[in-house]
């Protein structure tokens, strides 16, 4: 059976910030009289990959893919059931609040409802300010210029510290979270659907202050999402997600224009595009997504797979690497 | 095949009254039509009117709200003087609609079977057996492998997809001449959202149905639509058939979301962006209601409203830069 080497994923140019081994999260099933747990949902599967300094890693799938909690259980928002998650290769999958503490000041997450994730009853400068108290001991006058600061790097007005997050549009409140985010100078910064909720022009801009900022502030993304084409004008690299298992990570050219996995051909291929010109050929993927508590056996997309074979059900596939970076979990690309 | 016109919307104007004397102009002046077997996509982002525009055509504008002018013939009856009775008896029969989250235009306490046999046996006066029969057929055709078992199964039991084929199948049962499909995959996943607008297309073409899709999303447009009509500020900014539209789109806003937009297919290094923010309906600018955000606006854009200018039979745009006069 391939198994990924370590070697093949380290590449040594840049120094990698984020490494992820195996990691997996089940949400335990209660039920019966008890509620004793009588199965799991599989949510992440044994996901393993890394991010380099300066990096953006997209995250592809669909609704159940497993991406939004791959993300908070990097973050510890949620405790990995097993695996290593290590940040600056510092094991940080088992540190207890106090050592967890100083580790957060350098991750962050931005959501993507920025209704839901903005406190109501607090102003902007409160908000902004909020992680400051926490993290730093830095005085009130310097926070304040601080909060000034920032407001003008996303695109805000200083004079808008005193409003409240209901006084702005959704573009604005997105705004807002990233400024919150950026406050205490983090390194990583995890991007979750936050421009999902956005129209489009809006989400436009939102994208290209992102890409300001990363530049400004050496910042890593990780960019989830589930529109392939925003993903892909954001990432380096990315990473298709299925059922809570990684199909396929590649730079960003080859797996656009040379997708190997089946799943991904048929995401590709599924995306309405604008340009009407060119008449593209559609793989017609038939049925849901499976339920994550009962995946198929071996390959987890093959019930909806046009090439599935034999071997698919009896064998989970393993990501193999395809040359220069790709890599790839399919059986089709076994070698005898 | 006939292509008769089966919508025809003019001078649509729908007003919301709000409690501090505010009137928030949501449709203003919009004129539409939709023939057999046509699909017309309405796009616009968030708060441009373009779902408030069909709910003006269903009549289903709730106060504040109060379409103020206008006509909205179907099939040639204009459906604005028509009782609350009469109405009721076209919705669901000769013009239905298919909205964004089928899991809250569905009813949750009721078998899929049961929502579907009360449309036939309240238009079509079917009795109880002869309704399920249809059901089942209706099932069939729109996808459903078990349909004799799913029409017993309640909402919460089928998957999003599975939902929104269900909604079809409410919406297509009375053979209806004119489908209104509101966001109808904005909820679901591509692979999915696939799946569905192909069997729209399908069933539009069996039932020759006039078909007005309400999208945000150009991609769907470029790839569904026949013809596109853009909406900005409660208004037709621009309308055309849609190869014209995504190759030589006219309007600044129209260009502007183009721009905007990443694709897949093209590698842009910085996304263009259309500034500011969509104005609230109750303060729309003087003048042209792009022309606060429009890089390309003059002195007149600021002083009056342009109306709509046709460059050609078809390609109609509303903007000064477009006038024939200077």
């Amino acid at each position: 059976m391939a198994t990924v080497e370590e070697k093949d994923l380290i590449q040594t140019e840049q120094q990698t910030l984020v490494r992820v081994e195996n990691l997996k999260k089940y949400f335990p099933i209660k039920g019966g009289v008890l509620k004793r747990t009588i199965g799991h949902v599989k949510a992440v599967d044994g996901v393993t990959f890394d991010i380099k300094q300066g990096e953006t890693l997209g995250i592809v799938g669909e609704s159940g893919s497993g991406k939004s909690t791959l993300g908070r259980a990097i973050l510890r928002l949620l405790e990995p059931t097993d695996g290593k998650i290590l940040f600056n290769d510092q094991d940080i999958t088992h540190l207890r609040n106090k050592k967890l503490r100083p580790i957060r000041r350098d991750m962050q997450i931005v959501f993507q409802d920025p209704f839901a994730s903005l406190n109501t009853k607090m102003s902007v400068e409160q908000l902004i300010e909020e992680p400051l108290i926490i993290q730093t001991d830095m005085n009130k006058k310097e926070r304040k210029e601080l909060v000034n600061t920032l407001l003008e790097k996303v695109g805000l007005r200083a004079s808008d510290r005193m409003k409240y997050p209901h006084e702005f549009s959704g573009g604005q409140r997105q705004r807002i979270s990233i400024a919150r985010a950026l406050a205490i100078n983090p390194k990583f910064v995890i991007a979750d659907e936050a421009v999902s909720a956005l129209d489009v022009s809006i989400q436009a801009q939102v994208l290209n202050l992102m890409d300001d900022l990363q530049d400004e502030f050496g910042l890593t993304y990780l960019f989830i999402s589930h529109d392939l084409s925003v993903v892909k004008h954001v990432s380096d690299r990315v990473g298709v997600m299925y059922l809570g298992r990684l199909v396929e990570v590649a730079p960003k050219k080859p797996i656009y224009e040379n997708p190997l996995h089946p799943y991904t051909q048929a995401l590709l291929s599924a995306i309405p595009d604008t340009n009407v010109d060119v008449e593209r050929e559609k793989i017609k993927l038939e049925g849901d997504l499976p339920s994550p508590s009962n995946p198929p056996s071996g390959c987890a997309f093959r019930t909806r797979c046009p090439m599935a074979h034999e071997r698919c059900a009896e064998v989970r596939p393993e990501l193999q690497h395809k040359g220069d970076g790709h890599y790839v979990a399919c059986h089709l690309y076994d070698e005898e | 095949m006939t292509n008769e016109t089966v919508l025809d919307v003019k001078d649509l104007k729908t007003y919301f009254f709000l409690d501090d004397d505010k009137v928030a102009r949501a449709v203003d002046d919009v004129d539409l039509t939709v023939k057999a077997g046509e699909t017309v996509a309405l796009v616009g982002e968030s708060g441009s009117g373009k779902s408030i525009t069909s709910l003006s055509i269903m009549q289903l504008i709730n106060k504040p709200g109060k379409i103020v002018d206008g006509e909205v013939s179907l099939l040639g009856r204009n459906l604005l003087t028509l009782s609350d009775k009469e109405m009721t008896k076209i919705r669901g029969n000769d013009v239905a609609m298919i909205f964004q989250e089928p899991m809250t235009a569905l009813n949750p306490v009721y078998t899929i079977g049961n929502q579907i046999t009360e449309v036939l046996r309240k238009h079509k006066k079917m009795s109880k057996k002869q309704a399920r029969q249809r059901a089942i057929d209706l099932l069939k055709l729109v996808g459903f492998p078990r349909a004799d078992q799913t029409i017993d199964e309640y909402p919460h039991q089928l998957s999003g997809g599975m939902r929104q084929r269900a909604m079809i199948a409410i919406a297509i049962s009375c053979d209806p001449k004119l489908l209104i499909a509101d966001e109808p995959t904005t909820a679901l996943d591509v692979t999915i959202q696939a799946q569905i607008l192909d069997l729209m297309n399908e069933m539009k073409a069996k039932l020759n149905m006039g078909l007005l899709l309400i999208t945000h999303d150009l991609g769907v447009v470029a790839e569904y639509a026949d013809r596109v009509l853009v909406m900005y500020g409660g208004q037709i900014v621009e309308e055309s058939p849609k190869k014209v539209l995504f190759k030589d789109p006219k309007h600044p806003y129209t260009e502007g979301l183009l721009e905007s937009l990443p694709s897949i297919y093209k590698e842009e290094d910085r996304l263009g962006t259309i500034r500011g923010t969509v104005p609230p309906a109750h303060s729309f600018p003087e003048g042209c209601r792009f022309s606060s955000r429009c890089p390309h606006a003059m002195d007149q854009c600021f002083k009056s409203n342009p109306e709509i200018i046709h460059l050609d039979h078809d390609h109609a745009v509303r903007c000064y830069l477009y006038s024939k006069d200077d």
